[in-house]
């Protein structure tokens, strides 16, 4: 079908997902969530802790991502991310470590605004996943 | 010449020695597919991120305001060089073919008058380093509890070294590793981080992009993360080589000592039977004295 193109997501240690038959993504970009389909003017965009939604024909997936950049050239999305963890895989125990983890970030007090943003981002997403 | 009782002794102190060599080989061999395998598979990421960089970088407007991280703020006085050698030793000549490299370039930094700072990961450079660059060094890393090179690590240098650009510190900051090429061959690498130096790479797309947010607000974020990518790269080629290295110089010991055993057995065999023969031309002279 013409309506497809192709995804792959990178993290510094290997290739984490290729799929090319994917309908739409959605990424939680910086200044809010973004879908993208087929023939999208190419862009570039980084992104804050949110959920990645891959819709394709072989099932849709969900990704917890925590940063990252996207680019999106030539009907292919890259998706560049440090921290990133399957949902379907996710379990409880992780999801309260994170939860943990983010918690202890937001309630910092020498971090500047943007990180503050993000941790409390972070936050506010794990929170929706429980 | 050495009694016989010597000889055996040295032969059994050569055969034990390789069968030590030899673990070690067997060892390095499968951690070096391992971390060959890491190394490859991280290739694609640095790749892109540095595709990424690049097209960005020549979308901006303009130069003069760009990040300081890409274009460096105009001095070049301080150097910053981090040394990245490995925990361990016994890995042929991979720790001296970086201090090596590094060494060099120290010297032609120190000629020119400029100020040099030093930050050593990995126990082995710090060791061969700081006889000569002891006052230099103003940071050791060392990552001997994790098994394998990861990100988190890199992160933690990478933070590292653009705390202390952003705090002045130095202006340029260079990356020494060595780059796996095969199990033979690793060239000690030499990588300036600070300022960005992408001079000589051919930009492919012409294309213009969409930014969101503004092309100065993504490189400001992702030039942090693109120190620590590379730092990454690095410890991954790093754990390559080293691993490579190691099997190289573990089988040319093998080797060694196989041909060590050999010689020594001849010996002992002679004096040997040069013993018996000596005793029976004693014996025979004497019965003919008779």
């Amino acid at each position: 079908m013409s309506e497809e193109f192709k995804v792959e997501i990178v993290n510094p240690e290997k290739s984490f997902l290729v799929k090319d038959d994917v309908s739409e993504v959605v990424v939680p970009a910086f200044e809010g969530e973004m879908g993208i389909l087929k023939d999208h003017i190419s862009i570039i965009s980084f992104l804050k802790p949110g959920i990645i939604k891959i819709l394709s024909k072989s099932g849709d997936e969900n990704y917890y991502v925590e940063d990252g950049i996207v680019e999106f050239k030539n009907n292919n999305l890259s998706i560049l991310t440090s921290t990133i963890f399957n949902l379907a895989d996710m379990d409880k125990s992780k999801q309260q470590d994170l939860l943990k983890q983010a918690e202890e970030e937001a309630n910092k007090t020498d971090i500047n605004d943007q990180s503050k943003y993000l941790a409390d981002q972070k936050l506010e997403v794990l929170k929706t996943l429980n | 010449m050495a009694s016989l009782d010597d000889l055996k002794k040295r032969i059994a102190s050569v055969k034990s020695t390789q069968k030590i060599t030899k673990a070690m080989k067997m060892v390095a061999a499968a951690k070096l597919r391992r971390a060959q395998e890491s190394a490859e598979k991280g290739r694609p990421y640095s790749e892109k991120m540095n595709n990424v960089i690049l097209n960005l970088s020549n979308g901006i407007s303009d130069k003069e305001n760009a990040p300081k991280l890409l274009s460096g703020n105009g001095q070049e006085k301080t150097h910053l060089c981090v040394v990245m050698t490995s925990d361990r030793g016994l890995c042929g000549g991979f720790n001296s073919n970086i201090i090596k490299k590094a060494k060099s370039y120290f010297a032609k930094i120190l000629d020119e008058g400029k100020e040099l700072k030093i930050i050593t990961v990995g126990s082995k450079g710090n060791d061969q380093l700081k006889r000569v660059y002891g006052d230099k060094i103003i940071e050791n890393i060392s990552f001997k509890e994790s098994k394998n090179a990861n990100y988190f690590d890199a992160d933690k240098v990478g933070k590292m070294v653009i705390e202390k650009f952003e705090a002045g510190e130095f202006d340029v900051c260079t990356i020494f590793y060595n780059q796996f090429k095969n199990v033979i061959t690793q060239i000690p690498q030499a990588q300036q981080i600070i300022p960005l130096n992408n001079e000589g790479e051919e930009n492919s797309s012409e294309e213009s992009y969409e930014f969101e947010p503004d092309e100065d607000e993504i490189l400001s974020n992702l030039l942090p993360k693109n120190i620590s990518t590379q730092i990454f790269k690095a410890m991954l080629e790093n754990s390559a080589s080293e691993q490579g290295s190691r099997m190289s110089a573990m089988d040319n010991a093998t080797r060694n000592a196989g041909e060590m055993v050999d010689k020594l057995t001849i010996e002992y065999n002679r004096s040997r039977q040069a013993a018996i023969t000596k005793e029976l031309i004693e014996i025979i002279s004497g019965a003919e004295s008779l």
